[in-house]
């Protein structure tokens, strides 16, 4: 009976969209792995039926377990990422893996479901106001401390990812300066890269004294505006030094393809190229399945993995683009939407989560492979090769599916 | 307000992404080509070019087989280098020069390790092949001349360079092409069509499979066979009796306008421009500029034509009444045709008509008709197109329309070219008078010459010579089947006729004679200067000769001439009629006559100026290429007159 009853308050539609995402990604590994030897299609497919007991094993688990346990999944998977450090496996210079066999697990992509679940479980205390600046701390430290231990390994991808937390605790009442603080700085940054300091300082000025006397008489405050321009000044000419002196050379390379200040297809922009070449031969309707030039010779460098959409936008075309897009958004909207009409603020919160987690995979890896994001490692949700990813997204998404599942059994 | 910022956030960068992806999608369509250049590789299948027969099908030119040496610099493994050198021919220090660019070209791709070896150079290097890693061979064909003569004619094939390329896109760079001569004019039936692979590679530029299934793939398509209007032994004989000399002879039949032969001297052995020689040869023969042996004479050579023009100038005077076959003039040794002027002419009896004006070729007699053609209308420039017309008519000052890619106009002036000589008028017929005998403005090249005469033999039409007799399963172009009539009428033709016959019976050819062929003919001669250290000295005369044979059922019509050959009926006489015995009879009766021309040797005269040795340096000696010296007109001035 309480099987018929999850069945029926399960969210289909996400469902829906989790396999459509899921097929298509498997169908465009098929064709990409048709150019190496190694048979990824194969791997993937049997990655793809084992998540078949995952779900059910999720879904079986009683709602108020993921909250009860929230800290000690939490726990466990720092000391998974910790373990790293002494027993992990370094692939590609990457210390991320752990192996058992043959068989490679990444910690990294289980550990945004614990932090997400963490969060809910933290915020989801009704004495908590993220009003208070301590409160405020410990929040961060929640999502800062993976992101400590994700860091070095080195995988600045994921960690990337943990940003967007800052948009969640937003949404259950952190202050406005702290998202509008992270806009300026990204901004300002990719600003001191393309132009020279003094005219971002000017900028800088303009725009300070422009939000300085259209604020109201009593707002105004000469002192904090003064101390807002030195810390913006600093800042700018900080950028364009640790530009130069802390980051390394394959680090500039990449932001200096993205703004176009250095050409070098046949080197350091040789993935970003390729992809962008892969994805412009798709015209409005692609290749066709099979039939991409790019794809079969094996032209982009990790095809299957973070360049799999380019797979998609080379055989299926702009339409197939849309395609998946309007898949993903579609997903992340009815995330959005049902964490909304949560009743507990627990899964609100990590419903919210979810939604973002997937949102920034999604951004950053297309941004990514269009050529308008830097190159960094970040997978594309259910599309790309790989069973820690494809099942951590699958934990993330369907415990959530889960939690909404159980609403009605909640008083 | 802050449930809104992610959703928004969500549409926001999804629009982003979509507005991307829509501007390398379907706006910027650079990426299509260039993901072509990247994946998919062509290959193409090279059809065997056609032969080249000629007009009696006997084989000129075929294929032969020439093989690349190629070689993967990272595939190679333990190679005996002192044997693998050996077997090739080559130093030690090639062998490493050459792998060593191979390396730089690229260490995975194979590179052309050594090119056009024949299959003799190639046979001993087979054997062992397998012993090489890392190395192996590629087929291609090259042309396979059986004759050693013809190489005006037939051209040659090369690599086609970049313009080409641009311009045409059936090109890629790497492939051959016809240049000069019928393989040139004829390219696109002897080529063939190459069939087309498309070959899908991986980022390695490895092949990985074919594209599509071979959807877009074509099958090459054969070059046809051609047969020339050549007659290959006429040619040779022709290029024989040309040793030693400089000069061109174009044979023309002429109910067909077919070209018999065209030959120019010195030329060479085409073979000599194939395979691995190629190249040093070519350009050996290329700037040998004195004896210019890649300069097709009986094709460019523009010279004034002297006498033969006066059937010309006879032929017009008929047709515009202003004489007719009883008209006398009266001649001792020339004609004072203006106050301190004078035209000189020949010793021969001083009453002069059409017919023996013709055979003693009298300079006063045309002079004086050209005279009267001109002050029959009341304004020369008049007068001057009328002429002009009619000798445009016979397709000179023009190019003629044959199949050869090379050409010159010629010159026939008419009142525009005297309107820009003398812009302030004042010229008058004795002003110009000269064009009468074939001099001043009038320049002719030996093609046209040749079919002027083939015209008169005609008697008043031609068909515009040609190369072409019949290509495999396709017409020839149909213009080769128009005839032009000229504007002279035939009653007119018979007496000058007659007249071009008595130059064998009693005039300028009588030695020439052939028993048994009625032949009508013409001597020229054209005096030509150069400057020779600074000053211009009178060269020996071109010889020139002009003829066609049986006078009264024509199958030939030839046109000689030699640079610096002297008198019209010394070498250019004797040549033009052996060439007319050869070819009606295909045997010569006048051996010592045949001995005598093939051992006329011009060089004393051409080395009068000096000269250079440097086409003698090639290996395979073209025949006549040692002919040297320096430079000289070709072309006589305005104001040179006949002599004969």
């Amino acid at each position: 009976m309480k099987n018929q009853s999850i069945k029926k308050n399960l969210d289909w539609t996400c469902i829906l969209i989790y396999s459509a995402l899921v097929i298509m990604g498997w169908l465009n590994i098929y064709s990409s792995s048709l150019s190496s030897i190694d048979e990824t299609y194969q791997k993937q497919l049997i990655f793809i039926l084992l998540t078949i007991p995952l779900i059910f094993i999720i879904l079986a688990i009683d709602g108020k377990f993921y909250e009860k346990y929230a800290s000690i999944i939490f726990i466990g998977s720092l000391i998974t990422l910790a373990g790293l450090f002494l027993f992990g496996k370094t692939i590609a210079g990457q210390r991320c893996w752990y192996a058992i066999g043959s068989f490679t697990i990444q910690p990294s992509e289980f550990a945004k479901a614990a932090t997400s679940l963490a969060l809910a479980k933290f915020l989801s205390d009704s004495q908590i106001n993220l009003k208070e600046t301590n409160r405020q701390i410990q929040a961060l430290a929640i999502v800062f401390l993976p992101v400590l231990l994700i860091l070095p390994q080195p995988d600045p991808g994921s960690a990337l990812i943990y940003s967007i937390f800052i948009i969640v605790l937003y949404r259950e009442g952190l202050p406005a300066w702290y998202v509008w603080t992270g806009f300026s700085t990204i901004t300002l940054f990719v600003l001191s890269l393309v132009l020279e300091p003094q005219y971002v300082i000017l900028i800088a000025l303009i725009t300070l004294l422009l939000v300085h006397f259209k604020s109201r008489l009593g707002d105004r405050n000469i002192v904090l505006s003064s101390i807002l321009f030195v810390l913006i000044s600093g800042f700018v000419l900080s950028v364009n030094y640790v530009f130069e002196n802390v980051f390394k050379q394959h680090h500039r390379d990449r932001f200096n393809i993205l703004l176009g200040k250095t050409v070098d297809l046949k080197g350091v922009g040789y993935n970003t190229n390729q992809s962008e070449i892969a994805i412009g031969s798709g015209g409005w309707l692609g290749r066709g399945f099979l039939e991409g030039t790019q794809t079969k010779g094996g032209f982009v460098p990790e095809q299957h993995t973070d360049y799999i959409f380019t797979t998609v936008g080379e055989e299926w075309g702009f339409a197939g683009s849309i395609v998946v897009i309007g898949l993903f958004v579609s997903l992340f909207l009815r995330v959005i939407y049902l964490a909304e009409r949560q009743k507990t603020k627990f899964s609100r919160v990590y419903g919210y989560c979810v939604a973002g987690i997937l949102f920034t995979h999604f951004f950053v890896n297309i941004a990514m492979v269009v050529g308008i994001f830097p190159t960094i490692g970040v997978p594309l949700p259910f599309f790309s090769y790989g069973g820690s990813g494809l099942w951590g997204f699958t934990i993330l998404l369907f415990i959530f599916l889960k939690m909404d599942a159980n609403k009605v059994n909640e008083w | 307000m802050r449930k809104i910022l992610l959703p928004s956030l969500i549409i926001v960068a999804a629009s982003l992404l979509l507005i991307r992806i829509f501007y390398l999608q379907v706006i910027n369509d650079t990426f299509k080509l260039k993901s072509e250049n990247n994946a998919i590789k062509i290959k193409y299948d090279y059809p065997e070019r056609g032969y080249i027969f000629d007009r009696y099908g006997k084989l000129l030119v075929s294929n032969q087989a020439s093989y690349d040496i190629m070689v993967i610099p990272r595939e190679l493994k333990n190679i005996d280098t002192l044997e693998f050198c050996q077997l090739l021919n080559i130093t030690k220090e090639d062998y490493i020069e050459k792998i060593a660019k191979a390396k730089v070209y690229s260490p995975r791709l194979p590179s052309v390790f050594l090119a056009q070896l024949n299959k003799s150079e190639f046979a001993a290097f087979q054997e062992k092949i397998r012993k090489f890693e890392g190395f192996y061979f590629q087929k291609r064909s090259l042309r396979d001349y059986e004759v050693d003569f013809g190489a005006n004619i037939f051209g040659g094939i090369t690599e086609v360079n970049e313009k080409t390329i641009e311009k045409n896109s059936y090109y890629k760079s790497g492939d051959l092409i016809g240049v000069q001569g019928v393989e040139q004019s004829y390219e696109e039936i002897l080529r063939g069509i190459k069939g087309v692979k498309y070959i899908q590679k991986d980022k390695y530029n490895r092949e990985i499979g074919s594209y599509k299934n071979g959807k877009y793939d074509t099958i090459a398509v054969q070059g046809e066979d051609i047969n020339l209007t050549l007659d290959a032994d006429l040619q040779r004989y022709g290029e024989q009796l040309m040793i030693n000399k400089r000069g061109g002879i174009v044979a023309i039949e002429p109910k067909t306008g077919e070209i018999l032969s065209l030959i120019t001297a010195p030329s060479y052995d085409p073979s000599i421009l194939v395979g691995r020689q190629r190249s040093k040869n070519y350009t050996l023969l290329y700037y040998d500029s004195i004896a210019k042996p890649l300069y097709d004479r009986g094709l460019l050579a523009e010279y004034p034509p002297g006498s033969p023009f006066k059937i010309l100038t006879g032929l017009i005077g008929l047709q515009e009444g202003v004489i007719n076959e009883q008209t006398t003039y009266t001649c001792y040794n020339g004609f004072s045709y203006a106050r301190g002027r004078f035209m000189k002419c020949h010793a021969h009896a001083p009453s002069q008509q059409l017919h023996n004006g013709i055979y003693n070729s009298c300079n006063t007699y045309f002079a004086q008709t050209y005279m009267r053609i001109i002050s029959k209308y009341v304004k020369p420039s008049y007068a001057v197109d009328v002429w002009s017309n009619h000798l445009k008519s016979f397709g000179l000052g023009q190019f003629m329309g044959y199949d050869l890619p090379t050409g010159k106009r010629g010159n026939i002036p008419d009142s525009k070219t005297y309107k820009r000589i003398y812009p302030n008028g004042g010229w008058r017929g004795t002003t110009i008078v000269s064009n009468s005998i074939g001099q001043g403005e009038v320049l002719m090249t030996p093609i046209q010459l040749a079919s002027m005469m083939a015209t008169v033999a005609n008697e008043g039409y031609y068909y515009t010579p040609h190369m072409i007799k019949k290509i495999k399963g396709e017409q020839i172009d149909p213009k080769f089947k128009v005839k032009h009539q000229t504007t002279i009428d035939k009653k007119h033709f018979k007496p000058l006729i007659s007249g071009l016959f008595d130059v064998y019976n009693v005039g300028t050819a009588r030695s020439l004679r052939v028993e048994g062929i009625d032949i009508a003919g013409k001597t020229g001669t054209a005096e030509n200067f150069a400057k020779i250290g600074g000053k211009r000295v009178q060269l020996k005369d071109h010889s020139i000769f002009v003829a066609f044979a049986p006078k009264d059922n024509p199958k030939i019509a030839i046109a000689v001439l030699v640079e610096n050959g002297g008198f019209g009926a010394t070498i250019a006489g004797p040549i033009a009629s052996l060439m007319i015995e050869k070819y009606l009879r295909k045997k010569i009766t006048r051996i010592d006559l045949e001995t005598r021309i093939l051992n006329i040797s011009l060089r004393d005269e051409y080395a009068k100026m000096g000269g250079m040795k440097a086409a003698e340096a090639i290996e395979t000696t073209p025949k006549d290429i040692s002919i040297k010296n320096n430079e000289f007109s070709n072309f006589t001035r305005k104001d040179t007159t006949t002599q004969n």
